[in-house]
């Protein structure tokens, strides 16, 4: 790995995990709480899934160079944490958790198909490892989305609703790095532009197998900052009831 | 007291005690999460091991429990690495964990082919009565690696092993 492609490296693979980490702890805000008992257990599962992407991705920082999983996952400031808006909002009702699950999750299942080529061989043999697990996230979002989509008219309405509402919050996912040319041209990562296009292209026919219509994306203005260290209200507490535990004794042999 | 007669024969063979705390009838080589095991003339073992699911709450038991148990060999050391070198996938178990799911009546994830297609969740075959009139209830069961179906002939919830 060349030096000057290891700041590149070091902040894409940042993204992903604290991505993995917020998200996951989100997902598992629904454990005892889901609509019926077959959801409690699906988020709970994938909030599982996506601690485990968290700490796979956290170690493989760990080696090359960065500090302990444990300590880059629960005590780091705010600021240094580099997930998008999108995984940071409360889980709120249960059609907005599951429109987050849908965008959210159809993007990483993408990335980690990217990803799983990339010339950064630590990176794409985790990636290929993801991609496997993520078909079970996307084929219970997928499924969700045609269903509720489609039902009845309230439940159509308040998917749709929920759609616009993450629409902005989702194309935050993608919000491009100072990285962006050195990661394209080593054959790293495609981008997140190249990403964000191939997320639409696939996000589209699925929600209008429900039916729900596409937000005109030209017309949002995504919720970019988080990737720079500019987080939502919702980050800090998250954090700090996350690392409440770790924190009494960060030494604590477990 | 290093016996140099241990092989690697031996090392796969204590391999076969250290069992999957969920499921137990089924050891870490017919999972098939048993990557490499080398041993070098010094007598040192060093373990390779792939965990099924990235999360898998189990990893770090099997670790130790690996550790333990090769450890009651007569060699100098064994270390045990966990890496993604090598994914794992469910056409890695063995035969003979495939006859241990059937006896645990699992039904069995079939070949996976690169990607799991979503048909190969469809109408799995009940393990207890064989029948395919049977429905996927949710592909998140009790542990990461097992779905939940339903069969409409015998009237019978079971698990299936995943496929990855």
């Amino acid at each position: 790995m060349a030096e000057d492609n290891k700041d590149a490296i070091r902040n894409l693979i940042f993204r992903i995990a604290d991505d993995q980490l917020i998200i996951g702890h989100r997902n598992s805000e629904w454990t005892g709480l889901g609509p019926i008992l077959e959801e409690d257990i699906a988020f709970s599962s994938m909030a599982q899934d996506k601690l485990g992407h968290a700490l796979a991705l956290y170690t493989l920082l760990h080696e090359i160079g960065e500090k302990d999983p444990d300590t880059l996952a629960f005590n780091r400031e705010e600021k240094d944490y580099v997930c998008c808006h999108f995984v940071e909002y409360p889980i709120g009702e249960y059609d907005f958790s599951l429109m987050r699950h849908f965008l959210f999750d159809s993007s990483e299942a993408l990335r980690f198909g990217m990803l799983a080529e990339s010339s950064f061989e630590p990176l794409a043999k985790i990636a290929r490892k993801f991609r496997g697990e993520l078909r079970y996230h996307t084929m219970h979002a997928d499924t969700w989305i045609k269903q509720l989509g489609s039902a009845n008219e309230e439940s159509r309405a308040r998917m749709q609703s929920a759609l616009n509402e993450c629409m902005p919050l989702a194309l935050g996912i993608f919000e491009p790095s100072d990285y962006e040319l050195a990661l394209q041209n080593e054959g790293i990562f495609p981008g997140e532009k190249f990403l964000q296009d191939a997320w639409i292209d696939h996000i589209t026919p699925i929600l209008n197998a429900g039916e729900l219509r596409m937000p005109d994306v030209g017309n949002c203005t995504p919720s970019y900052g988080g990737r720079a260290g500019f987080h939502t209200e919702f980050l800090k507490p998250l954090i700090d009831e996350m690392s409440e535990v770790y924190k009494i004794d960060p030494k604590a042999e477990w | 007291m290093v016996n140099e007669l241990v092989t690697e024969e031996n090392v796969w063979a204590a391999l076969q005690d250290v069992m999957d705390p969920e499921i137990p009838k089924l050891s870490v080589v017919d999972m098939g999460i048993i990557t490499s095991v080398k041993i070098s003339d010094e007598g040192d073992v060093r373990v390779t091991m792939t965990p099924t699911f990235a999360g898998c709450p189990a990893v770090n038991m099997m670790k130790e429990d690996v550790k333990s148990k090769v450890g009651k060999l007569p060699i100098r050391s064994v270390e045990v690495e966990v890496n993604y070198d090598v994914q794992w996938s469910t056409n890695m178990i063995t035969e003979k964990g495939i006859q241990m799911l059937k006896e645990s009546k699992f039904a069995l994830p079939g070949h996976v082919d690169g990607f799991v297609s979503v048909d190969s969740l469809f109408k799995v075959a009940c393990p207890f009565c064989g029948s395919r009139d049977t429905r996927l209830q949710t592909p998140f069961g009790p542990t990461q690696c097992r779905a939940i179906h339903y069969c409409d002939n015998c009237m019978q919830s079971f698990e299936q092993f995943k496929p990855v």
